[in-house]
């Protein structure tokens, strides 16, 4: 079978651990893998080569019809937390059912990872966009405001686009270029340096170059 | 096996002493000088802080050289650490000793622990 380019995964959480020169390297550790085939997806039918992945058990019973029947084509024999989509030169090159693991995937030193950031909830702009804050003391009343947001007479509208308060987080984020430190099949762990966007247990999808 | 412990487990030190805040050590840390070459630097004094657990637990010492005080943080579990000695056990009194930055003298010294 031929390697797979990228991969849906879990973040676990950060530690350190002690590079070959004895310098100690903060990293994210990852559980990648086992992803199972469920579908390939052809240039012909659906406008782009992909394969369909899953990740994660979920019992049949906590299925709904839709989804217990379309696991059910693959002849696999539980469903998934997580199902995403791989894009893949060949999809005949997989076979739906079959079990991708950590040894599928097209490892270099460095990886993607695309993950969603934690929600921060309505946030000023201080916090959501770096905005600086007024002063907090000598009658100046503008502590966390964001000031003017525009002109007057001309243009008499606010331009599209001006960064104002709002929901924060939550946004699907690409981490480029994350060196791997140490890749475990027999645990289906990898260890990127730094931090990865998401909570704990967060999904991640671990893209290769 | 949880990850967190297989890799602590594979990581960390063994051959590290048991040791408190309180306690005098000596820490040998390979220093690396230019590129092929590495020496030994030793460190002595008092361990007035022990931070943090699993692999990244970290210790201080703290010394006073020339009548000035110098404190030096090691990662405990480092492998830049040649070896660590224990020279004496202090019977401390609290699990980080600042107060020793303000006092000099006899009264930095370290009452030793005989009992456990």
């Amino acid at each position: 079978m031929a390697k797979i380019m990228a991969m849906i995964g879990r973040k676990i959480g950060m530690t350190q651990v002690f590079d070959s020169l004895g310098q100690a390297v903060p990293v994210t550790v990852l559980e990648v893998g086992p992803c199972t085939v469920l579908q390939k997806k052809y240039q012909e039918k659906e406008g782009y080569n992909a394969v369909q992945l899953g990740f994660g058990k979920r019992p049949l019973n906590r299925l709904n019809m839709p989804e217990a029947g379309h696991v059910r084509k693959a002849n696999v024999g539980h469903g998934f937390y997580v199902i995403k989509e791989v894009k893949v030169d060949n999809p005949d090159d997989f076979t739906p059912g079959a079990e991708l693991t950590l040894n599928d995937l097209e490892l270099r030193e460095i990886v993607d990872i695309i993950g969603t950031t934690k929600g921060k909830g309505f946030q000023g702009t201080v916090k959501r966009h770096g905005f600086s804050r007024g002063r907090m003391g000598h009658g100046s009343k503008h502590h966390r405001e964001m000031g003017s947001i525009g002109q007057s007479a001309y243009p008499s509208r606010i331009i599209k686009g001006k960064r104002m308060p709002g929901r924060m987080g939550g946004n699907r984020i690409t981490v480029k270029n994350c060196m791997v430190i140490d890749v475990r099949p027999e645990d289906n762990v990898l260890l990127v340096k730094g931090p990865v966007p998401g909570a704990r247990n967060g999904t991640v999808v671990v893209r290769c170059k | 096996m949880d990850i967190f412990k297989k890799l602590a487990f594979e990581h960390r030190r063994m051959d590290i002493p048991d040791f408190r805040t309180g306690d005098t050590v000596k820490v040998y840390t390979k220093i690396r000088e230019g590129d092929e070459k590495e020496r030994i630097q030793v460190f002595e004094g008092v361990v007035i802080k022990k931070k943090g657990g699993g692999l990244s637990e970290t210790f201080t010492v703290r010394k006073v050289s020339y009548g000035v005080g110098v404190e030096k943080t090691f990662p405990l579990h480092s492998p830049r650490i040649d070896k660590i000695e224990l020279i004496t056990k202090g019977r401390r009194n609290r699990a980080r000793l600042y107060y020793l930055r303000q006092l000099r003298g006899k009264a930095a010294k370290q009452k030793i622990r005989t009992k456990n």
